[in-house]
């Protein structure tokens, strides 16, 4: 059976990486003693999928990953909450399983499913709202961009699905209290989209604020919502969203 | 207190690797400083993902959290970006487990385990806001305190720390604890710096340099003198006598991001009496003390259950030596084709089939390579060094590793050792290119990298009076090493920069004088020296002349027989005849047998510290001629028994083969 694992990511932790994050599951499987399907070949692996990769630095209420356990091992739907249970409780601090689900064979990967992402971003540079509102009012938006070592020129507006103020009102019940204390500059939201090249939210910043060093003015950068498409609409991946789960501090 | 975090915080997305400064290691302690407690900063001066893993460390992070007047962090050097911005904002040197500033420790206890890391020492401890020369330090600065291999001849860092302990820390520490914690009780008086310092100094193991005057006649020193009555005239190594009572680390960290032995450690003896005359780590960890195999795997089971890690490295300057290897590695892992069973890997493998077929028996996956350190490419030059392996030894066991799926070995050679011709230089290709040839019988694939080091004898070793060979000759040798193996099919070649080896030569033998070279080489920006990117032979080459010292004294000059030594009052137990005594033995290319299972020699470590080697087999173990020329892959079935020999009129050991 394999399992459609939702989890947090919170306070110091977000500063270790994707591939850390890989060995942290890892290890974490095999601390809560899960019996998880392993890979055949030489170096045999826990067969687990990673949706995308979370960029070092920022934090979200919503990672996700799917594991596939080992065939004798009996387990069924109804025991995938006592799993959830033990596999939360071998995670680090920071790290917590918010939600599972069986996942059937013929869904389609995270990576592929997977159209767009929400960001919480607290940026810390002047007019940033001007700078919004001029990148809302334009009709392309170019950027010089690095991936594998190479640079390309993009216009990366159409992939700027919303850019918006936002109030940490409005996610008081979903954000770590001390999200809500720390955060410093101003409050945006932006609906990024992860098809093809996808958007990066230091990308997006970039954007905002022409030639500046990106990470000197996102003070604090949170994933809140991935989203799928079904039926011509964008669908949240998660139905449900706990709330404050518990922060690396 | 206050935490650094929420300035560090801001940063950390800036620089690269974040995770090395967050903490929050599986295993981590919840440190709780409290009045009436001792706080050690423990630091391991390089990044930390070279740091973490440090057992020595590991191990005194536990046993002080467990004291109830003692409280230990941990700290690591900040990159070079990190360090930048942090000296920019006057953020000081921070511990990783709750981010303290580094001046509201008692003690900053730095694990030295090689030489050119000293200048990140100094980084350190003016990143943690303390005059880097001790004579300049408050009464309120930390103590800066070393200890480590390095720790055996601290005397170019005298000058920067109040204390080196030499040895074992596990019981030196709570000593020292008692004794900080009284000051600390006492209000730390104007003046009471020199008077804790003097207390430390009568703890056996602690040497405080301030309390020894060293004369010198022009270059040579003379004389090494204790400044008071009360300051022993000799200090000797601390050593923990029964390893089995000191069952560390319980509570193994697992770190958040990956560093360089990504694994759980389990140490399964201390000390090795293989006798290699260039190894300081075997000369001075001696006596051999092997934990009781039960513990290890308790150690084992629990570690991995600990931490989720899938693979356990046994830990020891020879695993294969461990009596009781065969019957934990077995129970560790009774089937290795199982899905997901641990791995378990055994470094510094010996070079016979015998230990192949133990690797053998417990790789699980893939085999791509296998390490041996043959060290010297002639039988004739492996007696000078003591490394009684005989190309049998070797042959056989790189056909054990070929035919058992092996397709890559990698053997690692010294160069610019005692009495080395070119003959034997040249033949660390020939023996490689032996192994290519037993691998193509296997598969077209077998491949054989030779890694050259250049030579640079250590304090209290037989080769302590033996003269380095200068860059030029070492360049040279490597020279000739891969102009042979070009002529080889099969066979690579990698090196040890020879310029980095001067710098340890005149950092591993060097006296007090040193000091000011390496306060000169860091304030010249000379950090990570270890790393060849940061490393800048010139660097050192001009604080050498600016200082007035010749690196040929220190490096490439033979010593004679009444050198004294700078480490001349510092002891790892070993007799100073013992080891003059081997030293002419290596030149007359006599070998000496291991005394685990051979008559004492007495090199003086068991008899003058009342300890014995704990061993749980009375016979060698299996494996290869175990220098003997005798086939003992049999084990305990057949008695070691070397020619007998007297140390004072060495005769060369029966030569096996050549």
């Amino acid at each position: 059976m394999k399992a459609r694992i939702s989890y947090s990511k919170l306070g110091k932790i977000r500063f270790t990486g994707h591939r850390d994050v890989a060995r942290i599951w890892e290890r974490s499987l095999r601390k809560a003693e899960v019996p998880v399907a392993m890979s055949t070949g030489f170096t045999p692996r826990i067969k687990m999928a990673f949706g995308l990769a979370l960029p070092t630095g920022a934090e979200s209420l919503v990672e996700l990953l799917d594991v596939t356990f080992a065939e004798d091992s009996g387990l069924g739907v109804d025991d995938l909450d006592e799993v959830a249970r033990r596999i939360d409780a071998s995670l680090p601090v920071g790290m917590s399983v918010t939600g599972v689900r069986e996942c059937a064979a013929s869904e389609a990967s995270l990576q592929e499913d997977v159209v767009a992402t929400t960001w919480l971003m607290a940026v810390d540079a002047p007019d940033v709202m001007a700078h919004m509102d001029r990148v809302n009012a334009s009709t392309e938006v170019w950027l010089d961009r690095e991936r594998k070592g190479e640079t390309r020129r993009d216009d990366i507006r159409a992939g700027i699905l919303h850019l918006g103020p936002a109030s940490l009102a409005e996610y008081s019940d979903v954000l770590p209290p001390q999200w809500l204390g720390e955060s410093r500059g101003e409050l945006i939201e932006a609906v990024l989209t992860t098809a093809g090249r996808g958007i990066r939210p230091t990308e997006l910043i970039e954007a905002l604020v022409p030639g500046c060093e990106p990470w000197n003015h996102l003070t604090r950068v949170l994933r809140i919502n991935q989203w799928i498409e079904r039926e011509g609409e964008r669908v949240d991946v998660l139905t449900a969203r706990p709330a404050h789960p518990p922060v690396c501090a | 207190m206050s935490s650094l975090w929420p300035r560090l915080e801001p940063l950390l997305a800036r620089v690269r690797k974040p995770a090395r400064y967050i903490g929050c290691e599986d295993g981590a302690a919840s440190p709780q400083h409290g009045h009436g407690k001792v706080a050690w900063l423990l630091a391991y001066p390089d990044v930390y993902e070279v740091g973490l893993p440090n057992q020595g460390l590991q191990i005194l992070y536990e046993i002080l959290n467990e004291r109830p007047d003692a409280v230990a962090e941990r700290t690591y050097a900040p990159w070079v970006d990190l360090e930048a911005l942090m000296r920019e904002r006057g953020i000081p040197l921070f511990s990783v487990d709750t981010h303290r500033s580094a001046d509201e420790f008692d003690i900053l206890a730095f694990n030295l385990s090689a030489e050119l890391v000293y200048t990140n020492v100094l980084n350190m401890v003016d990143l943690a806001g303390s005059p880097v020369r001790a004579a300049d330090r408050r009464p309120t600065d930390p103590l800066v305190i070393i200890g480590g291999h390095a720790a055996f001849n601290p005397e170019p860092m005298a000058d920067f720390i109040d204390c080196a302990v030499l040895g074992e820390g596990e019981e030196v520490i709570g000593e020292i604890t008692e004794i900080v914690r009284e000051w600390k009780a006492s209000g730390r008086t104007e003046g009471s710096r020199q008077a804790v310092l003097r207390e430390l100094s009568k703890i056996p193991g602690v040497y405080v340099p301030s309390m020894y005057e060293v004369a010198f006649d022009g270059d040579r020193v003379v004389g090494i003198t204790p400044a008071f009555p009360d300051v022993p005239e000799l200090v000797t190594k601390r050593t923990v006598s029964d390893l089995g009572q000191w069952q560390y680390p319980k509570s193994p960290l697992a770190p958040l991001t990956e560093v360089v032995h990504d694994r759980l450690a389990v140490e399964v003896f201390r000390g090795c009496t293989r006798g290699c005359r260039f190894c300081q780590a075997g000369m001075i960890t001696r006596p051999v003390r092997e934990r009781p195999a039960e513990q290890v795997r308790t150690m084992i089971t629990e570690g991995l259950k600990r931490t989720g890690y899938n693979e356990v490295s046994l830990t020891s300057l020879s695993t294969a030596d461990f009596s009781g290897i065969e019957s934990v590695v077995t129970s560790v892992v009774p089937d290795p084709t199982a899905c997901g069973a641990p791995t378990v890997s055994l470094p510094s493998l010996r070079v016979d089939a015998f230990t192949v077929g133990l690797a053998a028996k417990v790789a699980s996956g893939r085999r791509s390579g296998l390490t041996f350190a043959p060290e010297a490419g002639t039988w004739r030059l492996r007696t000078v060094i003591n490394k009684l392996i005989t190309e049998e030894d070797l042959y056989g066991a790189v056909e054990s590793a070929f035919s058992s799926g092996w397709s890559r070995m990698k053997l690692y050679f010294l160069t610019g050792l005692p009495t080395e011709t070119d003959i034997d230089t040249e033949g660390i290709v020939d023996l490689a290119a032996g192994c290519v040839s037993i691998g193509k019988k296997y598969t077209n694939r077998a491949s054989v990298t030779v890694s050259v080091g250049g030579f640079v004898p250590k304090a209290h070793t037989p080769f302590q009076w033996f003269g380095q060979n200068g860059v030029p000759e070492l360049r040279r040798k490597i020279g000739l090493v891969r102009e042979a193996a070009g002529r080889a099919k099969g066979v690579q070649v990698k090196w040890h920069d020879p310029a980095a080896t001067l710098a340890e030569g005149i950092a591993s033998r060097g006296d007090r004088r040193v000091g000011a070279v390496i306060e000169r080489v860091w304030r010249e920006g000379g950090v990570f020296q270890e790393w060849s990117e940061f490393f800048v032979l010139d660097r050192w080459l001009d604080a050498m002349a600016a200082e007035g010292l010749s690196p040929d004294w220190f490096v490439t000059r033979h010593r004679d027989e009444d050198e004294v030594f700078p480490w001349h009052h510092l002891s790892a137990g070993l007799h100073h005849d013992f080891l003059w005594q081997d030293w002419r033995s290596a030149l007359a290319e006599a070998g000496l047998e291991d005394c685990r299972w051979t008559p004492c020699y007495d090199c003086g470590v068991c008899t003058g510290d009342g300890l014995e080697h704990i061993v749980a087999s009375p016979v060698a173990p299996a494996g290869g001629s175990q220098g003997t020329g005798q086939n003992l892959a049999l084990g305990g079935s057949v008695p070691i028994s070397l020619r007998p020999k007297s140390l004072r009129d060495p005769a060369p050991m029966a030569k096996v083969s050549s």
